[in-house]
């Protein structure tokens, strides 16, 4: 649906055969494998995959950093290898790193950062003092960078991403490595800028939740392709259906429903071998009819749960991996981000 | 599959005008500086160790010099400054090194910037804190019997600055060729500190050592900079030493900088 909305509109970031291998050390890595992409104006999409997808070389080649390998890219309006110094003027990037330089005070970066930008003197401080209030950072607006929490940092870097509002925002992990109390916080701090400016933003992520809360277009991206692009709910919709979870008195009951119903049983011993799960589109109204056709075949069900799925489900039922067991070990920030290459 | 973003010529952008590299520069050293003027006694650090050899050298040189205290001090306090510039800028890419791995230089690189202004803004950030450092250092000595040619001292902290606008620029090209390896980035600097130091004759005279030594003092820009201050604290502007230290700075500046533009281009 909105890969078709997108042709309608003007085009954020297009992409074709995107492209991005790395030689180091006689290996080869191929971090991005011909990518297509299509953004519209106004999208909030959310690039999904697990530690070395490739979601970061993704983001650099758009915002100029790394050059492709093969494959055009144009971004905001401008071509990312032909006029690169157009696409840095019109878009916002924050790094996966921290941005800020750490024995900076947080309110002279800001207006470094404007200086960057060409924006003049009065307009920098204007433009400062708004984001500074916008993303509270008035507390520790006089701190250095250094001294700041992780929360506070990732803050000041979005800051720094918006001093000169730009049409397209690129946030990359936006919330790793940050407490739950401040990943909520900067989603609402995302949520708002959006409404209140419209701005197209583009975020990687290896939270499932973060894709699901934040994105209504979700691009699932595993060893350096796309391989699923909808919105969260179609995805959970097309790909997984609902999780019925049944559990019985005795393993045998389980796997006589299992085989009945078309259905997976948890385990192979102890408390899970006695519990199935059936996927199954409207598992809300699947549930009492299992149950009826059980009954009607003598098994006795003795609890029963439906769930809706998750975007860890569908990356399961992409991959055959969960992306939760991938997350858990995901590089603390800092230590993910590569060196800039030539 | 159509591109067109009108509202990327217009609307959102409009109050970002195109950045020139003097403009690019100026930011670039605006920012740099930041942390010095908000805590000014941050440029003690790196003078910490030329007043260490001032203060420990200066009265065995004396004492070896049969207590001439104004004499040795002529001799030894220009050596120092050249110190101050050595010191000062070789470590200056460390700053660089850091932030490369944080995600600071990062930013810059995707900020619409010259890429020469990053590495020519940084550099010349180098010049504040090297005269201040040059200045404390011949006040400290002037109590103890320094006479100093303030005319002399002025011309010799700008071709100090001139070198230290180059040798920052080296280090600033060793942090971006060392990336996130910051051994390699401190081994390199600690290799070359030292004999770059020793063999200018900054703290003790080459005149007495091995035909070697004098070969690599001449090809040592540092021995033609200590020439300079030397004749020029003494307020001898018609030495032609002092030519030489500028040639030797005007040289290293040039050299720093066009390899700096190059790995900083690189970079991006
Ligand atoms: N500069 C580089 N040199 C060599 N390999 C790299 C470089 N940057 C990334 N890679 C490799 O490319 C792959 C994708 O990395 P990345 O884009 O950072 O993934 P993600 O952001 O999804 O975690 C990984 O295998 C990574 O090791
Ligand atoms: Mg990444």
């Amino acid at each position: 649906m909105p890969r078709e909305a997108g042709l309608m509109t003007n085009q954020m970031i297009t992409a074709q055969g995107l492209t991005k291998t790395f030689r180091s050390k006689g290996q080869t890595v191929e971090a991005v494998r011909s990518l297509d992409l299509a953004v519209g104006e106004g999208e909030l999409v959310a690039f999904l995959g697990p530690n070395g997808a490739g979601k970061s070389t993704t983001l650099r080649m758009l915002t100029t950093l790394l050059p492709p390998t093969s494959g055009d890219a144009v971004v905001a309006g401008c071509d990312v290898r032909r006029d690169p110094a157009g696409v840095r003027r019109r878009i916002g990037y924050v790094g996966q790193g921290s941005s800020g330089g750490h024995t900076q005070r947080v309110r002279d970066e800001l207006h470094a950062q404007g200086a960057f930008y060409g924006l003049g003197r009065r307009e920098t401080r204007t433009r400062a003092a708004e984001l500074i209030e916008s993303l509270e950072l008035g507390q520790v607006a006089n701190r250095t960078v250094q001294s700041l929490s992780g929360g506070q940092k990732r803050r000041l870097d979005i800051a720094l991403g918006l001093i000169h509002r730009p049409e397209l925002l690129f946030l990359d992990e936006p919330s790793t490595g940050l407490d739950p109390h401040s990943r909520a916080n900067l989603w609402q701090h995302i949520v708002e800028l959006r409404r209140a400016t419209g701005t197209t933003i583009f975020l990687t992520t290896h939270y499932l939740d973060e894709a699901d809360r934040l994105a209504e277009r979700v691009m699932v991206m595993d060893h350096g392709s796309v391989i699923a692009d909808d919105t969260a709910w179609a995805l959970k919709e097309s790909l997984a259906g609902d999780r019925v979870t049944l559990t019985f008195e005795s393993a045998t009951d389980a796997s006589a429903a299992a085989a009945r119903l078309g259905g997976e049983i948890d385990g192979a011993d102890g408390a899970s071998a006695r519990v199935v799960t059936v996927t199954a589109p409207g598992g809300d109204r699947a549930l009492p009819r299992y149950i009826r056709e059980l009954a009607d075949a003598g098994i006795d069900v003795a609890a029963a749960t439906h769930r809706q799925p998750t975007l860890d489900d569908v990356f399961l039922a992409l991959t055959g991996r969960s992306l939760r067991d991938e997350a858990a070990h995901a590089a603390p920030i800092g230590e993910a981000s590569e060196p800039v290459a030539a | 599959m159509t591109t067109t973003a009108p509202a990327a010529s217009a609307g959102t952008t409009a109050g970002t005008r195109p950045t020139g590299f003097v403009r690019d520069t100026a930011a670039v050293f605006v920012r740099e500086s930041k942390p010095l003027v908000r805590d000014p006694f941050s440029v003690m650090f790196s003078l910490v160790q030329p007043l260490v050899f001032l203060g420990l050298f200066g009265p065995l040189l004396i004492g070896a010099a049969g207590g001439d205290v104004a004499g040795t001090l002529q001799w030894f306090v220009p050596g120092i400054l050249v110190m101050v510039a050595l010191f000062g800028t070789a470590s200056t890419g460390a700053n660089l090194l850091f932030e490369m791995q944080t995600g600071s230089h990062e930013r810059t690189l995707v900020a619409p910037l010259s890429r020469s202004a990053l590495l020519v803004g940084r550099a010349l950030k180098e010049v504040v804190p090297l005269v201040i450092q040059g200045t404390i250092v011949v006040v400290v000595a002037v109590p103890f019997g320094f006479a100093v040619d303030v005319a002399g001292l002025a011309v010799g902290l700008v071709i100090l600055a001139v070198f230290g606008i180059g040798f920052g620029a080296l280090s600033y090209t060793l942090a971006l060729s060392c990336r996130n390896r910051d051994w390699m980035f401190w081994m390199v600097h600690q290799t070359l500190l030292f004999p770059l130091m020793i063999l200018s004759g900054m703290l003790l005279p080459l005149d007495d050592g091995p035909d070697w030594m004098k070969v690599a003092a001449a090809v040592n820009p540092l021995s033609y900079l200590v020439g300079a201050e030397r004749a020029l604290l003494a307020g001898d502007f018609g030495d032609p030493a002092v030519v030489g230290g500028a040639i030797a700075a005007i040289v290293t500046c040039a050299i720093g900088v066009v390899v700096g533009v190059r790995a900083m281009r690189r970079a991006s």
